[in-house]
């Protein structure tokens, strides 16, 4: 199978969805690589090192649609590059199918395959070519760098010669894979980080990472399904914003994640609370391109509002780091591809009975497959309800019961054992008596004793215990000098094994005691 | 040497041995324990041996020369991975010691003693042979299962519990008639009647439970040396017999709460049953193999390691030592959790580990790093199964339900290192090896670790 990618023309658009590292992967799939001029240029990769790696390079993109079977790219393409393609052939990439039901037609007519590389869905066996959480994770990453670079100080907190310094105080709305990623970029830069979640179960991922959960007292869980969150109630956002407002003035920085599929961003972060920061405060909306979480947000603009609070509304973090995602991106299209070449031949199987490929393809023989079927698994497991806390009192209450309960046990043993020793002591001759006494005691010393031997001896123990045990040999030794000649052989005997039993046990606990040793 | 003089002797030998007991507590001073074992054994030995009751003779230093260098070849010879069946046969042994002694006492009676004293004498012969006959082919069966000589499986016959009660009863009326001067066949057939008590009991008990089963043996045999030295009038034989009895009684009952199960029903034997359905398990087993495992040990930074049986029958302790010590040295957190029953006798994990030089301060015990798996990111087990088995907590109607288990389900990724599909030992299925976060790989232990061992550096 004939393999191309052509270059990206969206303005500003620096990703290739081919590296010549991924390229050498696909030939071992058995696929043949075609690339257009200039394609990686914008991530560094030069047209020499795809040649180098066995790719094709061809000068435009008509030549190379008119060559290869499937065509791979980063951005849906735009109509008049979508109708260059041929019926029959396959595409890869970003596309958006609610979002663009025209183009979704126009694929449909023009007989193109389409996997969707944004309908993958979130399971785990998919997660190889999950390319939004690729990119999401580098979004993450990019935004907390871009706040940086427009906060005026530290992230990290610092005792200097000069002064201290405070940590940076970041809020992270929305614990998606952006949302994870920028709390872990943000903490290791040092900052204090708080993160809020309308989905409860994924306060321990949170939790994780070092930061905070903003705990919402309120019942409601705003998980959707495929590890998306699920639109609110009105009473439940004025909660959320009224915990916003809250932390609004106390933070340095902003960085909201927030997105439910298929709407437009909910609006998070008000008017009023972007007034309420302090000035030099960094909003980075990494919603923006669907309408921002921040009511001041400009799609693509980094703007100062009058009280001097930077909101940045960029849409291509992704392609500021367009190597870093560009090798992601290939990655994940070469597990795609990979799912789609089970035979390792360059052969292309679309099954449609395959929950992945099924998910992600959105035209398929001149029919629209979108949306596909709910995805059956879930992708995150949800939050159990707690066990109720007890009371301190309840718990008080308990213990007392239980120290009354071992109390009455224990009085109750010594009273068996009490008359138990009576009734011996009334019948057996006082000699016995003077061996039972010493009897009692030595197991309760050896009860003190043995509690506090260590776990990881207990196998010393036991063979030390044999060892000792052969002291049995004081009984063979005063029966062996009998006058009676049986006795004198069994007491043989016994002494043999008892001394078996007391050499073998001492040195098999030596050798083990010896091996254990500290780091 | 007089008679007073010798009783000191034995008093220095009882505190020694108190003290060699004690010196347990900790790895620091247990050598310094076994140290005043070894004093308090020769100072008894020399001080009966001097007495005025014993004469030196042939039969006396030949057994003695003997079994010294039995013992020294026994010692030297055994793997580590066999401790459990050497310390089985030793059991065997005192129990055989207990049961010739009182056979020799009853053929050879001391003289001169009052009617109640002879009663209180018979009784006791009785008894050290009762419980020294049960020890020794207790012991015995034992050492089969757990050297694979015997079925590990529990042998159920009908109406087991019948027979056993069947054979005190006899046996206890066989006592009566001694009593009576029927003669010493009673004894004899006693003997043999507690010779086949033993062996059925420890017979019906599953292979699981042999952790209880050598304490509890261990136990017995303390006791069978007890009632010797109340047969023979010696008090050191007595608080040697009762320190021994204690400490097995003890770890029986460590033993079995960390089972959760009760002493009574382990003793009584027949595991398996279950009161109900168990849980259907959803999902599949996902395998892996050694790659995927060193690419997520790679990423990890902290991991803990679960060592099962199943690591002592393929001899893996040194690739795990080998891979501990690699991935400390890569500046990893790598633990070891032992749970108390992981094995087949008591802190049987230890060892293996300490012989492999693992460190024993980086081995801990299932209370201590229990609190520790979800902050863990990669647990690998190996060769355990019902210890880390979650259907104890999730599954009332489990067999196991209830039992304290390791919660490594709780870590971010579980690497299950087993032989194959089957279920354990226990015949119980295991939720855990159906996880979403848990990947099986696999193989022989060995082999698997081996493998896995080229890939870490």
């Amino acid at each position: 199978m004939k393999i191309g990618v052509p270059r990206e023309h969206f303005a500003g658009e620096a990703r290739v969805a081919l590296t010549p590292a991924s390229a050498l992967q696909l030939q071992k799939l058995g696929h043949d690589c075609f690339v257009e001029r200039g394609a990686g240029a914008a991530a560094r990769f030069a047209d020499a090192d795809y040649a180098a790696a066995g790719v094709t390079v061809v000068d435009s993109a008509q030549v190379l649609y008119d060559t290869v079977a499937l065509v791979v790219r980063v951005r849906a393409p735009e109509p008049h590059e979508l109708a260059q393609l041929h019926q029959g052939q396959t595409l890869i990439s970003f596309f958006w199918p609610a979002q663009n039901p025209e183009l979704l037609e126009q694929a449909r007519a023009q007989g193109v395959n389409v996997i969707a590389m944004d309908m993958v869905p979130r399971i785990s066996r998919a997660q190889k070519m999950d390319a939004l959480s690729s990119m999401a994770n580098i979004a993450g990453y990019r935004a907390v760098i871009e706040a940086g670079n427009h906060f005026g100080r530290f992230f990290t907190g610092q005792v200097t010669a000069a002064g201290k310094v405070p940590p940076a105080r970041v809020l992270v709305i929305g614990a998606g894979v952006a949302g994870l990623a920028a709390i872990g970029a943000a903490q290791s830069l040092g900052a204090v980080v708080r993160a809020f979640d309308v989905r409860p179960e994924v306060a321990e991922q949170i939790e994780s990472m070092g930061a905070e959960f903003l705990l919402l007292d309120f019942e409601e869980d705003g998980s959707g399904s495929g590890g998306y969150a699920a639109p609110s109630s009105p009473e439940f956002r004025e909660k959320q914003l009224a915990l916003f407002r809250e932390q609004a003035p106390a933070v340095d920085i902003v960085i909201t994640t927030a997105l439910i599929p298929g709407r437009p961003a909910p609006k998070l972060w008000l008017t009023d609370m972007v007034e309420a920061m302090k000035p030099g405060s960094v909003i980075v909306d990494l919603a923006a391109e669907r309408g921002g979480n921040c009511d001041l947000t400009v799609p693509d603009q980094a703007i100062e509002t009058d009280n001097g609070v930077t909101i940045i509304g960029h849409t291509d973090f992704p392609s500021r780091m367009a190597a870093q995602s560009s090798e992601l991106y290939a990655t994940n299209i070469r597990h795609m591809l990979a799912d789609l070449t089970p035979g390792k031949d360059g052969v292309l199987v679309h099954d449609m009975a395959d929950d992945v490929i099924r998910g992600a393809t959105v035209t398929f023989d001149g029919e629209i497959t979108y949306p596909p079927p709910p995805p059956k698994v879930q992708a995150i497991a949800r939050a159990r309800p707690k066990a109720v806390e007890k009371t301190p009192e309840q718990r008080q209450a308990e213990e007392e019961a239980a120290l009354r309960k071992t109390g009455r046990q224990q009085l109750a043993l010594l009273i068996v054992g009490g008359l138990l020793t009576g009734v011996i002591g009334l019948f057996a001759p006082p000699a016995f008596m003077q061996h039972f006494i010493v009897f009692v005691l030595a197991v309760f010393v050896g009860f003190q004793v043995i509690w506090n031997v260590s776990h990881a001896l207990h196998t010393p123990l036991m063979a030390v215990t044999n060892a000792i045990s052969g002291i049995i040999i004081l009984g063979a030794l005063l029966q062996v000098g009998s006058p009676n000649g049986l006795v004198q052989i069994l007491a043989g005997i016994a002494v043999l094994i008892a001394t078996i039993n007391i050499v073998g046990g001492f040195m098999v606990t030596r050798r083990m005691l010896q091996m254990f040793r500290k780091s | 040497m007089t008679s007073g003089l010798q009783t000191a002797a034995y008093i220095a030998a009882a505190v020694l041995f108190i003290l060699s007991l004690g010196g347990l507590s900790s790895q620091e001073n247990a050598k310094r324990g076994v140290w005043y074992g070894i004093v308090g054994m020769l100072i008894a030995v020399y001080a009966t041996i001097l007495g005025p009751q014993v004469t030196l003779n042939t039969i006396l230093v030949v057994a003695l020369i003997i079994g010294a260098v039995i013992g020294v070849l026994l010692a030297q010879r055994v793997e580590m991975t066999g401790m459990p069946q050497l310390v089985a046969a030793l059991h065997s042994f005192v129990g055989l010691a207990a049961v010739l002694i009182g056979i020799n006492s009853d053929l050879d009676p001391p003289l001169g003693l009052s009617t109640a004293e002879r009663v209180i004498h018979e009784v006791e012969i009785f008894l050290g042979v009762f419980i020294g006959a049960i020890t020794f082919t207790g012991s015995i069966v034992a050492w089969g299962k757990l050297a694979g000589r015997l079925s590990g499986k529990a042998l159920i016959l009908p109406g087991r519990h019948v027979w056993n009660l069947a054979l005190v009863l006899v046996s206890l009326l066989l006592l009566i008639l001694y009593l009576n001067h029927a003669g010493s066949w009673t004894l004899y057939l006693m003997t043999i009647l507690a010779f086949v008590l033993g062996a059925h009991l420890v017979m019906a008990i599953g292979g699981a439970d042999m952790p209880v089963v050598v304490s509890m043996l261990n136990s017995y045999s303390g006791w069978a040396a007890a009632a010797t030295g109340f047969l023979l009038g010696n008090d050191l034989l007595i608080v040697t017999g009762a320190l021994v009895g204690s400490s097995g009684a003890i770890l029986s009952y460590i033993m079995c709460r960390a089972m959760n199960r009760q002493f009574l029903s382990v003793i009584l034997g027949g595991f398996g049953n279950t009161s109900g359905a168990a849980q259907a398990i959803e999902g599949e087993q996902v395998a892996i193999d050694a790659e995927g495992v060193a690419a997520a040990l790679a990423d990890a930074d902290s991991i803990v390691i679960v060592p099962g049986y199943g690591m002592a029958v393929a001899q893996a302790q040194q690739p795990v030592s080998e891979l501990t010590r690699r991935l400390r040295a890569a500046g990893k957190t790598v633990r070891f959790a032992i749970h108390p029953v992981a094995g087949r006798l008591p802190g049987h994990m230890n060892v293996l580990l300490a012989e492999a030089r693992v460190p024993y301060d980086i081995v801990l015990e299932m209370d201590e790093i229990n609190a520790d798996f979800p902050d863990t990111d990669v647990v690998i087990v190996i060769g355990s199964n019902d210890i880390v088995n979650p259907a104890a907590q999730e599954d009332p109607n489990s067999p196991i339900a209830g039992m304290p288990v390791l919660e490594v389900w709780k870590a971010r990724q579980v690497f299950v290192s087993k032989r194959g599909q089957g279920t354990g030992y226990s015949g119980i299925e295991n939720p855990l090896f159906y996880k979403d976060n848990t990947r099986m790989f696999y193989g022989d232990a060995r082999a698997s670790l081996e493998q896995l061992l080229k890939l870490v550096d």
